[in-house]
């Protein structure tokens, strides 16, 4: 047996070799900017003001290459864009105008490959469809194989009906060519009382409902896109998006502990002492309720018992009953303050644009296969970061060039019990 | 080396059919159906379909689909000093009877969850015991007076203050009597002191439930100081215990156990360590670590003392004694001159003259000054017999107004409790300062309990200079109150027992900054060690001899009480980590029990030895001494003294103590009696006989057998010295695989463990068997307790174990303790098994467990050669979706008990396989550290449960690939002649290794040892 296949494949290597090539060439992408890097940057990073396809804080990016006249400008903007509006440039100082004068903050820190990858996406992104969604941000590659899909789907139809009827067709033939020759042959059983064919469709029967139902008990005590109302209407889009509130402020925990920590309501106060009405833009549910952001706040002030006429806290205050909205199970240990820290993942890594959003929702899924793919494709701070200096094989393999990058994987963060005790 | 055999009991040694079945048997086990008739029921194949159908359906409808809804509370104002998820570690100590441990309380979220040692103090040095560890559980006890009561009634404070102090008021003159256990805390004395101030002629009484007296008495007469002093194990390079358990129970146990420690640790290099004499009548954690160990009855106990006094030059006639006895006398005193000022003899003797003969002893050899420093005295015990004496005849005469108590619990633990319970009658009014309902708190008309000392403040006094801290954990729980604040209300001062106690210190420390640095480091010591000081023994040795001589002989039988090392004198009896915690020596659990040798036991049935080790049921004896009577399970020690029955203390509490120590054993107090001057804890005269009757007792003993493999190394001292290597001789044999033994022995590919690899060594000379690493491993880990029935059934769930081995003589055996937990084979043979790969290999070399993958095979149990995985049988903590599976024997899962759960570990449900994960949070914790501070992870950093809790120091745990730490000295440099691997020759490739125990006896003739050897193997 082995020999036949062992002679087979030689004999047929180079087709083998030509299919294989075939397969793997249109991924092997041999352009330097890579997308995805992009899109990881560009959600991390510009998300919270900027949308490929239309104007948010900033303008619409698509097109931008074309839009600067050189490249380099174009980074340098990006960069450190206050630098380039003293320069003097025009286009430069005129979109700068045309937004308010609200200077995009600079990104120094952005190397020119993170900026091309950045550009990459940007070029590549498709527009979201509008059955998609939120999904359109997070599910990675998913748009294109569904648009095939639904194509594939319609073909095989048509083929299994076309079968269908040759099959009816032939059965008929072989009837009528039996009757001519005088061979008895049975009555042709319609199709839908033919064994066979009900056979076949309970089989398929299965297996659909099988997917499903599987699909269905995966999906059990996973909540994405969870976005539960809240005690208080608290728009993250107003603090963290438009007053630009930095998360760690009220999240302090997120440094420090497991837990990023839902703020004490002394924090909330140290700013709504003094900020007792709300003056933004108008507030909506996502039902499209219109919400009255002062009253929201009173609602604050009846929590902690703060007075605002007199200045003063003249109660008791009680806590926050929030909902709770992104929920591990208990055998999962997650530590915000490891990914904050020592990974220096951003917030919307898994929270997705929060500044965006005036009542949070469950971004990803949270689970394990989530966790997992990040785990395998994010890099560590190898180089930066003396706790790795004991890897002193895998630094060694960076420096022969056997790998260009440390994932968060090759030094063991897909082992059961880093999450799991 | 010729390897000797090893047993865990009788059973093994002599391998019965009995144990040949339990062996063969180990994994199969019945289906846990209670009713037989389910089992015999003959179910037609429809019905089954049925009830499959229908259960499939409950299942589903009972696990539902709905996801619940979970709400974030944030506090209001946040504690500046509570970050959510992140420990905070107070100070505090372990002063409970006199046992002195300072200590840091590790709390959660405002919930203390874990008790670790202080290492800034000099005396411990971190050191903590299994009582310690377990006392952060009894902080949760359910069965703690939640309230003041007045005749057993609710009441408030405010009301009981107002009757206390109107029956304070008329009592006209009478005195007041305050009877407390000893008590550590120099300003607590002083608030005693005010109180008592105030009712001119009352009396602060102090009574210890397993007295020191007759040391204390004896110290008095022969130093003229009524104290004890402190020992100095450290620098004792021989030791003789006279029946003191020095490294169970006696006195401070972890101290001593890490000074004795000291000179237990050897390398090739410097093949030097002290040796232990041990004189004893039952089977003690002490003898079991001595190098050679003497039994005799509890009556002789002065004539062995009397005896080594004459060898060590005294001028006392020495008395006749038991030849074996005799020769080991002269031994030790032979050993005890030759180190003279490094020599130490200890006794647990409460005989005033026993102890004096002991004094003149350390007089002669030198103790007085070096290892026995009389200048710097410990409080540890101040309990004095004649003075509770007297208490109690004056109670009894009506001569005394009030009593409060305060510790003390004398109806339960006094000898003579019925004497002292009719005087309590007689008292005019009485209060109990306990923290439950427990025997004598019954018979006071008002108790006032105390707050936990995790709730409260104080302050301790261990020698003079050597201070500690307490400081509360968490907000008193209940309705209690300190006990301070209660006598100073009713001594009429104002002023709250906190700020009587800073003010106090304040003044003494000279400021309010260095009172918060005396909290936070938790103890005050002085700068330089105090010069140590001998005192001049003027103890009529003629008078004390003559009055050994004198007492009366013993019977044909004799009896002796003993202190269990979990359960000590019963004070933390409710606590259900202690009561499962396998003693070290019996290996059992949960009860007490008549402990008799072999060759007695055999007069009450000659199957005794047989299959009667393994089966549950014990021959119940009616034991009367002191015309007194109990019935009590018999149980075989080896290496108890052939005429001696020995019983624990702390057993038979009443059932209002709590759930897990009410009505367990019987109360064995009864037997102790009052000679005039001290308590006697044996008996002279005791008659045994069968009733008839059987008791199950769990014995862990006969679980997980290594059905004789060869697991422990060992050799003695001049072996040792003569050929270091020999020891490991066997290891040479895996040299025919190739140089490297984890390369070469295998087809599959090595895998080098890029970062870091985790490794851990324990040296089996310093491990002495005391369990607190089981304990603390208990608390860290969130190890459920399973109640009798279930460790009756090899059920128990202990991460750690200290397996237990005797070897040679049945009659006077050597013991060799073992701690065993999951190795983290590099090979794991129970990774290979799993299904479901719910168990793999980390890159750090940790053998981890994915619970939530588990489906309960038991594969790898099965396949495991160390035996160390752990099923749940049950749902021991209400994991499970069914609330009626929980099985809780011990009121564990209460709301209040469950705060003790270490949050970062999750509960395990029922049908999960659970073992040792190297205490993985912490692992994860300290790389967190040190990666969020961009360093590598250093030394030390990293420590598991069982390596902090252990006083010896056994236990040594880092990162092997780093050259620098501990672990890979150990390994590659400093005792690779006695560092092995447990069935090593399997290549499973061990995390562990361990260092082979090492005696300090003159090498035995190898011809007479095989001699005897085939001798045994004959018998068998």
């Amino acid at each position: 047996m082995y020999r036949r296949v062992s002679i087979l494949l030689r004999k047929h290597f180079v087709s083998v070799l030509i299919l294989c090539a075939s397969i793997v060439i249109p991924f092997s992408s041999v352009k330097a900017a890579d997308p995805n890097a992009g899109k990881a940057l560009f959600q991390q990073n510009c998300a919270s003001c900027h949308n490929v396809f239309k104007k948010v804080t900033g303008p619409a990016l698509q097109g931008v290459e074309g839009r600067w006249a050189d490249k380099k400008l174009l980074h340098q903007w990006i960069r450190n864009s206050a630098s380039v509006i003293a320069s003097g440039d025009k286009y430069a100082n005129d979109l700068f105008n045309s937004y308010g004068k609200q200077a995009m903050p600079a990104f120094a820190s952005f190397s020119d490959a993170d900026i091309d990858n950045i550009l990459e996406y940007i070029k590549t992104a498709k527009p979201p469809t509008p059955a998609g969604g939120s999904n359109a941000n997070g599910a990675p590659a998913g748009g294109e194989s569904s648009d095939n899909s639904l194509l594939f789907g319609i073909i095989t139809l048509i083929l299994a009906i076309v079968a269908l009827i040759l099959m009816q067709i032939n059965s008929n033939l072989n009837k009528l060519a039996g009757d001519k020759e005088g061979v008895a042959t049975p009555e042709p059983v319609p199709f839908y009382k033919n064994k066979a064919y009900i056979a076949l469709g309970i089989l398929l029967l299965f297996m659909v409902g099988g997917y499903y139902t599987i699909q269905g008990a995966i999906g059990l005590g996973r909540q994405k896109d969870y976005m539960p109302e809240q005690p208080i209407f608290y728009s993250h889009k107003v603090h963290a998006g438009i007053n630009q509130i930095n998360c760690l402020y009220c999240h302090a925990g997120a440094e420090k502990s497991k837990h990023a920590m839902i703020p004490s309501e002394n924090i909330c106060m140290n700013c709504h002492k003094s900020i007792n009405s709300y003056s933004g833009p108008e507030l909506f549910t996502a039902e499209g309720k219109k919400v009255d952001g002062t009253a929201e706040i009173h609602k604050l002030y009846d929590y902690v018992g703060w007075d605002p006429e007199a200045g003063k806290y003249t109660k008791p205050g009680r806590p926050i009953e929030w909902t709770k909205i992104h929920n591990l199970p208990d055998h999962v240990y997650f530590n915000h303050s490891q990914h904050v820290v020592a990974g220096k993942q951003q917030c919307q890594t898994c929270h997705g644009a929060i500044t965006e959003m005036d009542e949070v929702h469950q971004f990803a899924d949270l689970s394990m296969g989530w966790c997992i793919n990040c785990h395998r494709t994010t890099k560590v701070q190898f180089a930066d970061n003396s706790y790795y200096s004991i890897f002193e094989k895998l630094h060694q393999d960076v420096k022969d060039g056997k790998i260009d990058s440390v994932t968060v994987e090759m030094v063991g963060g897909t082992d059961c019990q880093k999450c799991h005790y | 080396m010729e390897q000797k055999k090893y047993w865990k009991g009788l059973e093994e040694l002599h391998n019965t059919e009995a144990h040949q079945e339990i062996v063969k048997n180990e994994f199969s086990e019945e289906l846990p159906f209670e009713s037989e008739s389910l089992l015999n029921a003959t179910t037609p194949r429809r019905d089954f379909l049925k009830y499959l159908g229908f259960t499939t359906a409950a299942a589903t409808i009972a696990a539902s689909c709905e996801t619940p809804i979970k709400k974030a509370i944030p506090y209001v104002n946040k504690p500046e000093e509570i970050t959510p998820g992140v420990a905070n570690y107070y100070a505090s100590s372990y002063t409970i009877d006199g046992e002195f441990l300072p200590l840091l309380v590790k709390t959660r979220e405002g919930r203390p969850i874990k008790i670790e040692g202080n290492t800034m103090s000099t005396i411990t040095g971190g050191s903590t015991t299994a009582k310690s560890q377990g006392a952060v559980l009894s902080l949760y006890d359910t069965a703690r007076l939640r309230f003041p009561t007045i005749g057993g009634n609710e009441t408030t404070w405010t009301e009981l203050d107002k009757q206390v102090s109107a029956a304070l008021a008329g009592l006209g003159g009478a005195p007041v009597a305050i009877l407390s256990s000893t008590l550590l805390s120099p300003t607590t004395k002083k608030v005693i002191g005010e109180f008592l101030a105030k009712y001119p002629g009352s009396r602060h009484v102090v009574y210890d439930a397993v007295s020191y007296s007759g040391m204390l008495a004896a110290n008095e007469a022969s130093y003229g100081k009524r104290v004890i002093p402190s020992y100095h194990f450290e620098n004792a390079w021989t030791v003789v215990s006279l029946g003191a358990d020095f490294l169970g129970t006696w006195l401070n146990p972890a101290e001593f156990a890490k000074g004795f420690a000291a000179t237990r640790k050897i390398n090739a290099k410097n093949p030097e360590m002290s040796r232990h004499f041990a004189f004893e009548s039952t089977m003690s954690l002490t003898g079991a670590n001595a190098d050679y160990r003497y039994t005799h009855k509890p009556s002789e106990a002065g004539a062995v003392a009397l005896a080594l006094l004459a060898a060590v030059g005294g001028n006392v006639t020495a008395p006749t004694l038991d030849p074996k006895v005799a020769e080991g006398i002269k031994k030790a005193a032979a050993s005890l001159k030759a180190n003279a000022g490094k020599a130490l003899v200890v006794s647990g003797s409460n005989d005033v003259n026993v102890q004096i003969i002991v004094n003149a002893i350390n007089d002669a050899i030198g103790a007085n000054g070096t290892t026995i420093d009389l200048a710097n005295p410990s409080n540890y015990r101040q309990g004095n017999d004649v003075e509770m004496a007297k208490l109690v005849s004056d109670m009894n005469a009506g001569a005394i107004g009030g009593l409060i108590v305060y510790g003390a619990n004398p109806v339960y633990d006094y000898f003579d409790s019925a004497k002292f319970a009719e005087g309590l009658k007689k008292v005019k009014f009485s209060v109990s300062f306990n923290d439950r309902v427990d025997e004598t708190t019954e018979l006071c008309k008002y108790a006032a309990p105390d707050h936990h000392f995790l709730e409260s403040w104080n302050d301790a006094e261990a020698k003079p200079g050597y201070y500690s801290f307490v400081q509360p954990t968490i907000s008193p729980l209940f309705k209690t109150r300190a006990a301070q604040d209660s006598l100073l209300t009713w001594a009429g001062n104002t002023t709250p027992w906190v700020d009587y106690l800073k003010n106090e210190w304040v003044a003494k420390l000279g400021g309010i900054e260095a009172w918060d640095k005396a909290l936070q480091d938790g103890v005050i010591e002085p700068a330089t060690a105090p010069a140590r000081g001998g005192a001049a023994f003027s103890g009529d040795v003629a008078g004390a001899a003559a009055k050994i001589s004198s007492a009366k002989k013993g019977g044909k039988l004799e009896l002796v009480l003993y202190e269990k090392v979990a359960i000590g004198n019963g004070r933390l009896a409710n606590n259900p980590w202690l009561q499962e915690m396998p003693d070290p020596i019996t290996r059992s659990t949960w009860d007490n029990y008549a402990c008799i040798s072999n060759t007695l036991a055999k007069t009450f049935s000659t199957q005794l030895g047989d299959d009667y080790e393994i089966n549950l049921g014990k021959k119940v004896l009616k034991i009367k001494a002191n015309g007194k009577e109990v019935e009590l399970p018999l149980l075989i020690v080896p290496g108890i003294h052939p005429d001696v029955v020995a019983i624990a203390v702390g057993y038979g509490r009443s059932e209002k103590v709590g759930k897990a120590a009410g009505g367990i054993g019987k109360n064995a107090y009864i037997f102790s009696s009052f000679n005039g001057t001290t308590v006697d804890y044996f008996a002279p005269e005791v008659a045994v006989e069968a009733t008839g009757a059987k008791y199950d007792v769990a014995l862990t003993q006969t679980h997980n057998s290594y059905e004789g493999r060869p697991i422990v190394k060992e050799t003695t001292l001049e072996e040792f010295k003569k050929n270091p290597h020999e020891v490991n001789e066997d290891r040479a044999e895996l040299q025919k695989f190739g140089k490297d033994f984890r390369k070469d022995a295998t087809l599959y590919h090595n895998y080098e463990y890029p970062g870091i690899k985790w490794g851990m060594s324990i040296d089996l000379n310093t491990c002495f068997g005391c369990g607190a690493c089981t304990i603390a491993c208990q608390a860290e880990n969130n190890v459920s307790v399973v109640g009798k029935q279930e460790v009756g059934k090899a059920h128990e769930m202990h991460w750690i174990r200290i397996d237990r081995y005797f070897s040679g003589d049945e009659n006077n055996p050597e013991v060799v303790f073992q701690p065993m937990l999951c190795q983290h084979c590099d090979n794991a043979p129970c990774e290979n098994v799993c299904p479901v790969g719910a168990t793999n290999h980390s890159n750090e070399g940790i053998n981890q467990m994915a619970y939530n993958r588990c489906i309960g095979t038991r594969y790898c149990a099965n396949n495991c050669p160390y035996k160390v995985r752990r099923l749940n049988w049950r749902d021991w903590n209400g994991a499970d979706s069914f609330e009626n599976n929980l099985y809780d024997v011990a009121d564990m899962n209460d709301n209040l008990t469950r705060m003790v759960l270490n949050p970062d570990v999750v509960v395990r449900s029922r049908g999960v396989m659970e073992k040792c994960s190297f205490c993985v949070q912490r692992l994860q914790d300290a790389k967190l550290a040190a990666k969020k501070e961009g360093r590598p992870v250093k030394d030390g950093e990293a420590k598991t449960a069982c390596q902090q809790a252990c006083a010896a120091d056994a236990i040594v745990f880092g990162n092997v690939n780093d050259k620098n730490s501990a672990i890979y000295k150990i390994r590659n440099e400093e005792q690779t002649e006695r560092m092995y691997y447990v069935l090593e020759e399997t290549h499973t490739l061990p995390s562990i290794n361990y260092l082979a125990k090492i005696r300090n006896k003159d090498a035995e003739p190898k011809a007479e040892k095989e001699a005897a050897h085939k001798e045994e193997a004959h018998h068998a």
